[in-house]
């Protein structure tokens, strides 16, 4: 799949439709690869496909490098299911226009969360990570485990039922189709049925770990203000210190402004160096987003986003009077 | 409950509609509690989600949002936004177990004076009813 990868990724350069790809390359640590930007197809053999691809590199369009959708410059980008579905959503937010992007489609079973597998070698430093199929072989000094890659899958893939593109221009393989049969919200479910104080509990335990660096607002690619309102000084909206008040504000208004058009990529829960489940409160938004409104984020090229959308004889059951 | 507790209920209510709604109480010299302290805004969509936390967890013991009714905003389709949004909010409320019960949203016109001072007491009774806002005693503040 690799060699196919890299051959997409300079046929598309050599024929000058696109001036850059952006993708996936192996990092200098055995279980992060980083996006690379590939400009020329000698450089196309820097590109990789695996379990280890976890950036969602839409966010390139939508943050520091703006910059390319206004140069207006021709980009080639890999995405997995949910990085397409990001896509999608920017393009519905007019980020980009889907003409000035050549979306290529890989075949993902998944990506891994990198705790998972620190857990699994038990502190014990991982120095080789190789997946064949649905196993993975983690290898370190002194020692070599052979794990279902299912034990070491971020939280967002087990519960995830579009892991292929479903809008692209190429894809490297078969796609799969969408597969709604089992339920992807079980886990909330389990969580809507505690009580309103164990909910508390279980959020501020969580919350409270949060040293506020932002890693998970910078790596979505939903969340793309010139000024985000938590760096806004005049008015200031949230205090700046990691107590609970103001990390609970953030959290609960960053849930809020990606509420219809989160992806449930978990990017955001990879990223925290805090290991806090975000995806709880992004996924019941989600849920509650997909029953009221009946709108799947980034599903739809011709669909507004939910909240900039409203049908005029719409549910209002909790308006009292 | 302390017969002179008089919560604080921070409502926002928009210029055409919900804020004549209760000047309109007034003028008609309906009673309506104390504890509603009323923000004029423009419209109810103009109030982001961010007032509505701050208030709340900086200790209003409710937060009361006013609108015209759908389809009469001033802006045609202001009150559109804000009810997903505020659909949005309790949802979020619900999950991290605040009490929802203490944010209301209600459409209410310029001529609702009567509605207005309904919706004023009701809403004050259930906040007394429930006590003080317990996020005070939690963490916040
Ligand atoms: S909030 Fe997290 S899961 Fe949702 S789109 Fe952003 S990075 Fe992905
Ligand atoms: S990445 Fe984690 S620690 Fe950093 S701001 Fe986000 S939730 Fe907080
Ligand atoms: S002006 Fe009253 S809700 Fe928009």
């Amino acid at each position: 799949m690799v060699n196919e990868l890299r051959e997409a990724a300079g046929k598309l350069l050599d024929d000058g439709k696109v001036d850059l790809v952006i993708g996936w390359a192996k990092g200098s640590l055995p279980l992060a690869s980083t996006p690379v930007f590939i400009s020329s197809s000698d450089e196309a053999d820097q590109l990789v496909f695996d379990s280890t691809c976890g950036n969602n590199l839409t966010v390139y369009f939508t943050k520091d490098n703006k910059k390319i959708s206004r140069d207006r410059k021709k980009v080639g980008i890999f995405v997995k299911g949910c990085d397409s579905r990001s896509l999608v959503l920017n393009i519905t937010e007019k980020q980009l226009k889907r003409e000035d992007v050549t979306i290529i489609g890989v075949p993902c079973s998944g990506v891994i969360d990198t705790r998972k597998v620190r857990r699994k070698a038990e502190g014990r430093e991982v120095l080789e990570y190789s997946q064949d199929g649905d196993t993975v072989t983690i290898k370190g000094k002194e020692f070599e485990l052979s794990v279902p890659l299912e034990e070491l899958l971020s939280n967002a893939c087990l519960s995830c039922l579009r892991k292929d593109a479903e809008e692209y221009d190429l894809f490297i393989g078969e796609p799969r189709k969408f597969s709604g049969e089992s339920d992807p919200y079980s886990d909330i479910e389990e969580y809507e049925n505690l009580s309103a104080d164990e909910r508390w509990e279980r959020m501020n335990e969580e919350y409270s770990k949060c040293i506020r660096c932002y890693a998970c607002r910078n790596v979505c690619p939903s969340c793309y203000c010139n000024v985000c309102f938590v760096d806004q000084n005049d008015p200031q909206w949230i205090g700046k210190t990691p107590e609970i008040t103001d990390t609970m504000i953030f959290h609960i208004i960053r849930n809020l402004h990606i509420a219809g058009r989160c992806v449930e990529c978990g990017a955001c829960e990879r990223a925290c160096p805090m290991d806090i489940r975000l995806l709880y409160l992004n996924r019941k938004v989600a849920k509650e987003v997909r029953e009221r409104f009946g709108s799947d984020t980034g599903t739809d090229l011709d669909q507004k986003p939910a909240m900039a959308d409203f049908r005029e004889d719409e549910n209002q059951d909790f308006i009292m009077g | 409950m302390d017969k002179k507790y008089v919560p604080r209920i921070t409502s926002f209510l928009c210029k055409w509609c919900s804020y004549t709604g209760a000047d309109l109480a007034g003028t008609s010299r309906l009673q309506y509690p104390t504890a509603i302290i009323p923000i004029k805004v423009m419209c109810s969509s103009r109030v982001d989600p961010v007032f509505i936390l701050r208030a709340f967890l900086k200790g209003s013991d409710g937060v009361l949002l006013g609108g015209c009714h759908p389809g009469d905003c001033h802006y045609e389709t202001g009150n559109y936004h804000t009810r997903r949004r505020f659909a949005i909010v309790k949802t979020v409320f619900e999950s991290l177990g605040l009490e929802a019960e203490r944010i209301r949203l209600s459409w209410i016109s310029a001529s609702e004076g009567p509605k207005f001072a309904r919706v004023a007491n009701e809403f004050t009774e259930t906040i007394i009813a429930m006590g003080e806002n317990p996020v005070k005693k939690k963490i916040f503040l």
